[in-house]
Order: C-alpha cells, then structure tokens, then sequence
C-alpha cells in the first residue's frame, strides 16, 4: 500500500499520457495526502499537460529534420 | 583594438545548430499563420536558407531566434503575396444581411463580433504555444526528442522504446527530467 516518493513520481508521470492504472492511481492519491513534495509535484505536471493541450503544439517529425540538417549542412 | 571591441558582437550565428533549436519553434508559429503543416514546414525551410544566404549581415545585436523569426515573417508575407497574386486581383464580397433592419453600423457588427473571446484566446495560447518550445528547445536532445514523440505526437511507449532503441525504464527517467525542467522553465510565466 505504501510506496516510495519515487514510485509515486513515476505513477504520476504515466498518469499524464494515460497510463497509470486505477490501483496505483490510488495508491498515488493516498501518498499524496501524507507528502507535500509529491502533492506539489502533482499538482504542477498536472498544470503542464494542460498547458501543453492548451497550446496546440506543433513538432516536425525527426525525419523532416533530419532531411533540413541534411540540406542545411550542404548549404553550409 | 578600440574598433574592434566596439564590432564585438553580443550573439553569433551557429547554423548546424539551427534545425535542433528552433525549426519546433518556427514551425509552431508558421503554422499558426498558415494554418497548413506542409508550407509551414516549407516555409521553416526557406527561413534557414535565407538566414544562411544572408547571415553575413546578421550584425549580433538580436538573438539568433528573434533573427530567424523577422525572417520567417517576411517569408510567410511573402507567402500571402504569391497566393493572392495568383488569384489575380482580391475578391472583395460583402452580404449585408437583409433580413435584419438595422442600419447604420453594418460594417462594423460584421468585421468584430464583440462576443467573441476567441480572437484573445488564440492569441494567448500561440504565445503559450512558443513560450512551451523554447524551453523544450533548451532539454538535451535526447530528452526533447523522447518528450516531443510522446507528449506532441502522441506516440504509444512501445512504439517509441522500438524506434530509439530504449527501454521503457529509460524512457520514464527521460520524461520525468524533461517534464521536471518544463515546469521550472514554464514557472516564472505560466503557472
């Protein structure tokens, strides 16, 4: 039932994409009531994946840039 | 030596690095401008092209970034002209509705819908949006990059351990420090 602050960090971070499960997301919430660093913690990566929804993100897949590097560098 | 130290310049140009440290970011903004990932992308392109050409008038006293950005705007302005000129002239088309009988301000109830927060939201997220990817930009690379495929692309822990060659014990220590530098990164504005 109980786990170490660096289980509950490594629960929390897989909650972010979903992929935690119920039984550890318990276990998560209950460490939290009795520790303030992985309350806050918490709390903040919760905050950065709502702004990262919030921001519409945009990347260019590692291929595109691998081609740009590669144009880039003969331009050089 | 008085001269010289005089021309020092505050920033200096580093291209190879160019693709690592902005082309996420420039392409966030060109794609908020053109609303289409395959000029964005093109449009990223010819920026790094013109920095390059003319990088021998970059004088250092504005950040590499801010640099590529001033171009990148003229390139998607540029971008506008080509397509308008190819439409030929402008079509301007207004319908005033007919069914409402007010008169008088017509105009101006067309071009602003006062209700409308949009317009602000937009705006406030495309910062938060480029606020988010320079500090990405700053991760190692290696972070960056597994933090980009999970969280920006969506990708699946299995997919991205097969295609990095990692396991997923790696990949987790990798997004907790990518996540953790985020936060204090986004700290000071955002939260």
């Amino acid at each position: 039932m109980k786990i170490s602050c660096e289980e509950a960090s490594n629960i929390c971070n897989r909650s972010q994409y979903k992929e935690a499960g119920s039984w550890e997301l318990f276990k998560l919430r209950v460490h939290i009531l009795m520790c303030r660093t992985c309350a806050k913690f918490t709390k903040q990566n919760t905050m950065l994946t709502s702004l990262c929804d919030r921001a519409n993100l945009n990347t260019l897949s590692e291929s595109d840039k691998e081609s740009m590097r590669k144009d880039l560098k003969k331009h050089l | 030596m008085v001269l010289l130290e005089k021309n020092m310049a505050a920033y200096e140009l580093k291209p190879e690095t160019w693709v690592d440290q902005y082309a996420d970011y420039l392409f966030n903004y060109a794609v908020a401008r053109v609303s289409d990932a395959e000029i964005a992308k093109d449009l990223v392109q010819e920026t790094f092209f013109a920095g390059l050409n003319s990088a021998k008038n970059y004088k250092g006293d504005a950040a590499e970034r801010t640099w590529l950005i001033a171009i990148l705007k003229r390139k998607v302005i540029d971008h506008y002209r080509k397509i308008n000129s190819k439409k030929g002239k402008a079509e301007v088309r207004m319908n005033y509705n007919a069914n409402t009988d007010s008169d008088g301000d017509w105009l101006e109830e067309q071009v602003a819908d006062p209700f409308s927060r949009d317009g602000d939201n937009t705006l406030e997220n495309e910062e938060l949006g480029l606020a988010i990817q320079e500090c990405i930009s700053k991760l190692p690379k290696k972070q960056s990059l597994v933090f980009n495929m999970k969280t920006i692309q969506g990708m699946s822990t299995e997919d991205i351990c097969n295609e990095l060659g990692i396991n997923p014990s790696n990949l987790w220590v990798m997004i907790h420090r990518a996540r953790t530098a985020l936060m204090g990164c986004l700290n000071q504005n955002w939260y």
